[in-house]
């Protein structure tokens, strides 16, 4: 059904995924602006950003690296290529989120529990939603991945591997922004 | 697809529509169906529609009763009533209501027929009914994530009312759930597992909300047939395209809210509490802030009332235009306004909020803002009213809805100027006057609006009529019974009645209003009654009704009268209809109406 609209403009899936990435925004700017309005209280406690994020920004970049390759390989129908780098995304997504769970119990080691409502309680709650959405990638990845590997029909067309690029850029981006805005707004 | 069914059970089809019979030629997966795939986990996009209407009428009957069953004990607070234990056990033992349940009752009206009826049974159904059929596409850009927009609807709808089962009551915070009452688990019976449950069901039909919103966004960018430029589709398009843009882009904001609200309730932050006693505790939390949450929820809360609003008025403007056999007027001026009152909508939430302690100087801004909203609401019932001058009205009941739609909204909006001030603010909010105003501008203004709609659209959707004796019953009943309950309580309001109270008796400068109460909860039953009425209609006309025989029975130009009586799963039989001119063309060049379908002739004038 999808198929036989018109071919004009952009695919409606891949226009459904932008209006989807505009409405996660939204989400998120109620939360960093939540974030805003609460540090300029009293009674506002800051909190050290652990070093595992830092990791966790180069891994989340190479991804974002691998899977436009991969997207490039399977345009060029360098099919075993694309599996591996596919591949390669998901297993650096799974690195992300670890390294993400070992920044969240180094806090929490060091005295950051859910007591309170300062920079580390806002941490938890916007990372940890971050790393839901990278995870439902992860998901979505995986089916991917698997399709390519065991799929028995060939598929030429590019659109699924696209929305699944944009959207892991966009969960990328995302982090990128949430790890310079907690850094910079204490 | 389903060909043997309808050759058994409709054969008024082929009747009709003889030659029509090639399934296979418009590439359409023609999967078999069964009982399941076309009435339940369907993907049709006019089956979805019909199961939000029906769904959204079973919430309304609910949330309905509540409010006549509390009407009942505010009418006449020193009576009991049996009836009132009957439904609500022990919450109204010996037949009153108890104060706490009083809460939780207005909290669940509020939450029912807000979210649970205006916004998923309103835009749900007809932004599913007629997104593609009046766009020209064969269903929905995702008919998965539209099935599933339904279901998670569904599990919303099923933990909502799971809630009103629950040994401590729902949540009776009131609607908008503040904190820190939402929040303390010991600060009231229902703030316990109530309000997990309101706030469970609250993120599921948030899910809903944003499945449903992409796709029609989606489906109006991107599905539109050959020839439907943006500027000729019908504003029932315009209206339903800026409700689901308001609804991606305020209902993560409250989930948002929600999910620290969740934190604070279960996981002990403290994001909006602090300094607080619950019976003489002071309870550990330190540092938050109540303003959040409120800033967070109105952020939604402001444009969820034209999530309501807004579909009523595209329905309208269509409905009014047909009937009124007259093109509409400023067509253009009614999509700017459109336009302006959805940027509006993010710009005036914190008018709910002037008296919890905003700076005036801040409010200011959001009254100048607030009041803008004027001149587009102006403008479109200039507009509407414009439409039917000089019409040749035809008034069957989707048009006399359509007409007390502009009514109720003209009645309901001018106080929403008052409100919108801050300063007479102060005197009005959190009384009748309150009540009064969104009760005729956002609830009765909506139902009629949708009411216009089913009207309008219940051939399209079982190909039948419904019962026109009983329309004018059910209109003139909600009209006049509307205006008897709400109107009166503006004095009550500028009086300075407090809303939420069960029992005014203790207080003497209210003792003046007793018998208004009363005879405001007797309208209330009448008018309920009659709800009934409609009801009975709906489902007595979906088997009984008399019969749709022709293809286009109101002489309409959009293109849901170019499918077949009883569209199958794909609308069109062959190809889609190409259109050529708007959707407005009536009584043009000495012709009563002109199809959007048909070619502009060279010697036809302008428009």
């Amino acid at each position: 059904m999808v198929l036989e609209g018109k071919k004009r403009g952009v695919h409606p899936h891949k226009f459904t995924l932008w209006v989807a990435l505009a409405s996660i925004v939204m989400m998120f700017a109620g939360l960093t602006s939540a974030y805003i309005v609460k540090s300029n209280q009293a009674n506002w406690e800051v909190v050290e950003t652990p070093v595992e994020f830092y990791y966790s920004t180069v891994v989340i970049l190479l991804s974002s690296l691998t899977i436009q390759w991969a997207l490039r390989s399977f345009k060029q129908r360098e099919m075993s290529r694309y599996r591996l780098l596919m591949a390669i995304t998901g297993v650096l997504g799974i690195a992300f989120i670890w390294l993400q769970w070992v920044g969240f119990n180094w806090m929490w080691d060091n005295g950051v529990t859910f007591q309170g409502s300062g920079a580390g309680q806002f941490l938890y709650i916007i990372a940890g939603l971050h790393g839901l959405h990278v995870l439902g990638g992860i998901v979505a990845l995986i089916v991917v991945i698997t399709r390519a590997f065991v799929g028995r029909t060939q598929s030429y067309s590019s659109v699924p591997v696209e929305i699944m690029s944009t959207y892991w850029h966009f969960v990328d981006v995302l982090w990128i922004y949430l790890f310079i805005f907690l850094i910079i707004v204490k | 697809m389903n060909q043997e069914s309808n050759n058994t059970v409709r054969p008024e089809v082929h009747v009709t529509h003889d030659g029509h019979h090639v399934e296979h030629d418009h590439g359409h997966g023609h999967h078999k169906e069964t009982f399941i795939t076309k009435y339940i986990f369907s993907q049709d996009h006019k089956t979805i529609a019909k199961q939000f209407l029906i769904s959204g009428m079973i919430w309304a009957v609910v949330g309905g009763l509540m409010s006549v069953l509390f009407r009942l004990q505010l009418g006449y607070p020193d009576q009991s009533f049996e009836i009132l234990e009957t439904f609500f056990g022990r919450w109204a033992e010996g037949g009153q209501i108890k104060p706490e349940f009083y809460y939780a009752l207005i909290t669940m009206h509020g939450t029912i027929l807000v979210f649970f009826v205006l916004t998923g049974g309103l835009s749900g159904t007809f932004a599913n009914l007629l997104i593609p059929l009046q766009v020209g596409a064969r269903d929905m850009a995702s008919p998965l994530m539209n099935m599933l927009s339904y279901w998670f609807f569904f599990i919303a709808s099923v933990i909502m009312m799971s809630s009103l089962f629950v040994q401590t009551g729902p949540a009776s915070g009131g609607w908008t759930s503040y904190p820190p009452l939402s929040a303390l688990g010991q600060a009231s019976e229902g703030s316990k597992v109530g309000m997990d449950l309101w706030l469970l069901s609250m993120a599921m039909f948030i899910v809903s909300s944003l499945l449903g919103g992409l796709n029609y966004i989606a489906t109006i960018l991107n599905m539109r047939t050959k020839g439907m430029s943006m500027t000729r589709m019908p504003l029932t398009m315009w209206a339903l395209f800026f409700t689901a843009i308001l609804g991606v882009l305020s209902f993560p904001v409250l989930l948002s809210g929600a999910i620290l609200l969740l934190f604070d309730r279960n996981l002990g932050t403290s994001f909006y509490l602090s300094d607080i006693y619950v019976k003489g505790q002071i309870m550990p939390n330190e540092g938050g802030s109540a303003i959040l949450y409120q800033h967070l929820f109105w952020f939604l809360g402001h444009p969820e009332v034209y999530i309501i609003i807004l579909p009523a008025m595209g329905l309208v403007s269509e409905v009014m235009s047909v009937n009124a056999r007259k093109p509409i007027f400023g067509y253009m001026a009614m999509v700017g306004s459109l336009f302006a009152i959805a940027i509006l909508a993010f710009l005036v939430w914190a008018h709910h909020m002037f008296v919890s302690g905003m700076s005036p100087f801040l409010g200011s801004f959001f009254v100048l803002l607030t009041l803008l909203i004027a001149i587009p609401s102006a403008i479109k019932v200039f507009n509407w009213i414009t439409t039917i001058w000089r019409g040749n009205l035809r008034l069957n009941p989707q048009m006399l809805f359509a007409i007390g739609f502009v009514s109720m909204f003209i009645s309901g909006g001018l106080t929403g100027i008052f409100l919108g001030n801050s300063t007479i603010d102060i005197h009005i909010h959190d009384t009748y006057f309150v009540i009064a105003h969104f009760h005729i501008v956002m609830g009765v203004a909506a139902f009629f609006g949708m009411f216009c709609g089913v009207y309008h659209w219940f051939p399209k959707m079982y190909g039948r009529y419904m019962n026109s004796t009983l329309g004018y019953i059910h209109f003139w009943g909600t009209l006049i019974g509307a205006y008897l309950i709400f109107w009166p309580m503006h004095y009550m309001g500028l009086a300075g009645v407090p809303r939420r109270y069960m029992d005014f008796r203790g207080w003497t400068s209210f003792n003046q209003f007793g018998e208004l109460n009363k005879f405001i909860s007797i309208v209330t039953i009448v008018v309920f009654a009659v709800q009934l009425l409609f009801i009975f209609n709906f489902f007595y006309s979906i088997w009984k009704g008399r019969k749709v025989r022709s293809m286009n029975p109101y002489g309409a130009n959009t293109l849901e009268w170019t499918t077949p009586i009883r569209p199958g799963h794909g609308n069109w039989v062959g190809e889609i209809p190409e259109v050529h001119r708007w959707a407005y063309d009536y009584s043009k060049d000495g012709r009563e109406f002109i199809p959007q379908t048909e070619p502009v002739s060279p010697n036809e004038t302008k428009h």
